[in-house]
């Protein structure tokens, strides 16, 4: 262990320890949390490691008071996460909508497992995908990362606090239960602080601050509670000011600037892999532990002759809809393996547009695909 | 005017967002009151309102934090006090006042109020209680006497309501108190008991929805109104809180019901932090 308490070397961990190393190397120094499978080690290896690095760890009532317990703590400078899986995802969405509103920094990691409903709590779901681009109320955008590995529970957990705090909205870790629970090797790495993303910061004194006015960059400072801003802020729709704001004139500009500094910084937020994709006649496009099935059945595929691809998304949200236009043009079909019964396959077919056939290998939960699945959906695409 | 008014008004406005004036209340509200009693103890309590931070939920009492010239977070409905335990676990050198109103606090927030008062976090909730959901244009809700009528009771009010002192009381709440926006000192006071006790304090302010409980109720004219507070409060510190409960009619029993010292949340972090200090050792 470093000074500071901070955690370095090669571990053999599972994802959802990862998740809370990546937090804490990350500057992460508040968790507020409820139990829930499979999700629960989450908290548990932060309500152990904050105390080391003097952070605060809460466990609340419910998963709604853990994500505006978080959504304060960020208000009063900490970064901040939390974690759950379905049943408290959704009941986080409310105060997710909060955070886009008021522009706050954190990280929610949801470790789906089966819905709907309590489902199946010990296994493998992907069914919250949608639920992390349009689950709370009205028009916004979000950013979701997916995990495939416990490595990557560390590594996509610091790029997520980073996303967050370069454009002040809440980032989702859009794990799974076989990510969460699997244990690998985990390479805890030094993060350097220049790695580290803060917020922006204002630069005027208080009585020129205004909470939400932006230069251009799309993205407004924030100013802290207790620095003597003097600010307010509301989820009403509000003008520079923070003030509430009730027209239509008003709604326009703030709700096209949250949704555009997402959208139009779509080249700096969104990741993915690929894999044998230049002459790929057939394109897996797959997430999450889905990837790691995909990957060799691609590479099934291919010893077969079968000039198959993989396309692995790290950002769901935004999804890389240029990217999936373009391999639309190069590619005859595409193939969507994911756990639950079409949800990213939309998304592929509508970039698709026609261009290229689009196949969805569902999969409804309580386990992950058999690669001889994918590799027949790969055979079954170019017939 | 006596030089100590003209000194408060004076305050009260540097407490207040003036550009935000005229507030949205109804003639006859109680919040107005309320929050001018919370400013003037703001005030009189000589904290460093740098540090002070004010969280409010949805509703007409929850409009308060949008008057008030200091850092203030309007949240969502029932919310307040879970953003409001984040905002004081991360920066523990802020003073954190929820200022909210009945339905966000005792309904919808219901679970976050007496988690709150099991914690003894260091905080200060005013709760407004006029009886009725007022924004929404007077509901019933779990504040709303038995038997009075509301938008949503034609009939008569037939859901059992709370008693708040002895529902916070029992979730374990260092100061409880109750006054009515009639006792205008009295419920200054309150507040800076509340704004300098460690722990959690809680202080019910009755005060008129006219608008809509009033209406519907047939209280009057809003004179008519405050005056039934005048004549139904009874003044018991320290009171039973079994005897706390408020009828459509019948005594509002007022006054200091709970200050105690017991851990706060804070000290138990603290002592938590020193537990696993040592076994590191």
């Amino acid at each position: 262990m470093s000074q500071e308490g901070i955690i370095q070397g090669e571990f053999f961990m599972n994802g959802d320890e990862a998740c809370a190393e990546g937090a804490i190397s990350a500057g992460c120094r508040f968790f507020a949390g409820y139990p829930i499978t499979p999700a629960t080690e989450v908290a548990e290896r932060m309500s152990r490691r904050l105390p080391e690095v003097g952070g605060t760890y809460i466990q609340m009532e419910d998963e709604i008071a853990s994500m505006n317990a978080i959504l304060g703590a960020s208000w009063a400078g900490a970064k901040a996460m939390t974690s759950t899986s379905g049943p408290g995802f959704s009941l986080m969405m409310e105060n997710l909508g909060l955070g886009v509103m008021l522009e706050t920094p954190c990280v929610v990691v949801d470790v789906q497992r089966a819905g709907p409903s309590t489902g199946l709590p010990t296994s493998v779901g992907q069914g919250d995908i949608m639920q992390a681009r349009w689950g709370s109320h009205g028009t916004y955008e979000i950013i979701a990362l997916v995990p495939s590995s416990p490595q990557e529970m560390f590594d996509l957990t610091i790029t997520a606090f980073n996303l967050s705090e370069k454009y002040r909205v809440p980032v989702l870790i859009m794990s799974d239960e076989v990510v969460g629970h699997m244990s690998e090797k985990v390479v805890l790495r030094a993060v350097p602080p220049e790695e580290l993303v803060e917020r922006p910061r204002p630069s005027v004194p208080p009585e020129k601050y205004l909470p939400y006015q932006t230069d251009g960059s799309l993205v407004p400072p924030m100013a802290l509670a207790g620095e003597g801003y003097r600010f307010h802020v509301t989820g009403l729709t509000h003008d520079e000011r923070g003030y509430p704001a009730m027209n239509a004139a008003a709604q326009d500009r703030l709700v096209r600037r949250l949704v555009d500094k997402i959208r139009l910084n779509r080249s700096d937020i969104i990741r993915y892999e690929e894999a044998w994709i230049d002459d790929a006649e057939v394109v897996v496009c797959a997430y999450g532990i889905t990837s790691r099935v995909a990957r060799h059945a691609v590479h099934m595929a291919r010893s077969e002759g079968i000039r198959a691809g993989l396309l692995r998304l790290i950002t769901v949200w935004p999804f890389p809809e240029e990217h999936v236009r373009q391999l639309a043009r190069r590619t005859q079909a595409f193939v969507v393996p994911e756990i639950n019964y079409g949800q990213i396959v939309f998304e592929v077919e509508r970039c698709a547009c026609g261009q290229a056939r689009t196949a969805l290998l569902p999969h409804m939960g309580g386990g992950v695909h058999h690669p001889e699945a994918i590799l027949e959906a790969i055979r079954e695409a170019l017939r | 005017m006596t030089d100590t008014a003209r000194a408060v008004r004076r305050s009260a406005d540097e407490y207040l967002r003036v550009d935000r004036i005229p507030h949205i209340w109804c003639p006859g509200c109680g919040i107005g009151p309320a929050l001018g009693c919370f400013i003037r103890a703001i005030d009189r309590a000589g904290l460093d309102t740098d540090k002070v931070a004010v969280v409010s939920g949805i509703g007409c009492t929850g409009r308060a934090a949008g008057y008030i010239r200091l850092d203030s977070f309007h949240t969502t409905h029932g919310r307040a006090i879970p953003f409001a335990t984040g905002l004081k676990l991360a920066k523990p050198e802020l003073k954190v006042v929820v200022f909210s109103g009945d339905g966000d606090l005792a309904a919808i927030g219901g679970n976050h109020l007496i988690h709150a008062g099991r914690r003894n976090i260091d905080m200060t909730v005013i709760c407004v209680n006029n009886f009725n959901y007022g924004m929404t244009g007077g509901q019933m809700g779990p504040t709303t006497p038995l038997g009075a009528r509301t938008s949503t009771s034609p009939y008569g009010n037939f859901d059992p309501p709370f008693n708040l002192p002895q529902l916070v009381a029992a979730s374990g709440a260092a100061y409880v108190a109750r006054w009515t926006i009639l006792h205008v000192r009295q419920l200054e006071k309150a507040i800076v008991d509340g704004l300098t006790k460690d722990g959690f304090s809680f202080i019910e302010v009755i005060g008129p929805c006219q608008s809509s409980y009033g209406r519907m109720n047939k209280l009057g004219q809003p004179v008519d109104h405050l005056d039934s507070y005048r004549k139904r409060c009874v003044v018991k510190h320290e009171a039973d809180l079994r005897e706390t409960a408020i009828g459509l009619g019948g005594p509002i029993v007022v006054g200091k019901f709970v200050d105690t010292r017991r851990p706060t949340f804070g000290d138990r972090i603290d002592s938590m932090l020193h537990r696993a200090h040592d076994q590191k050792i």
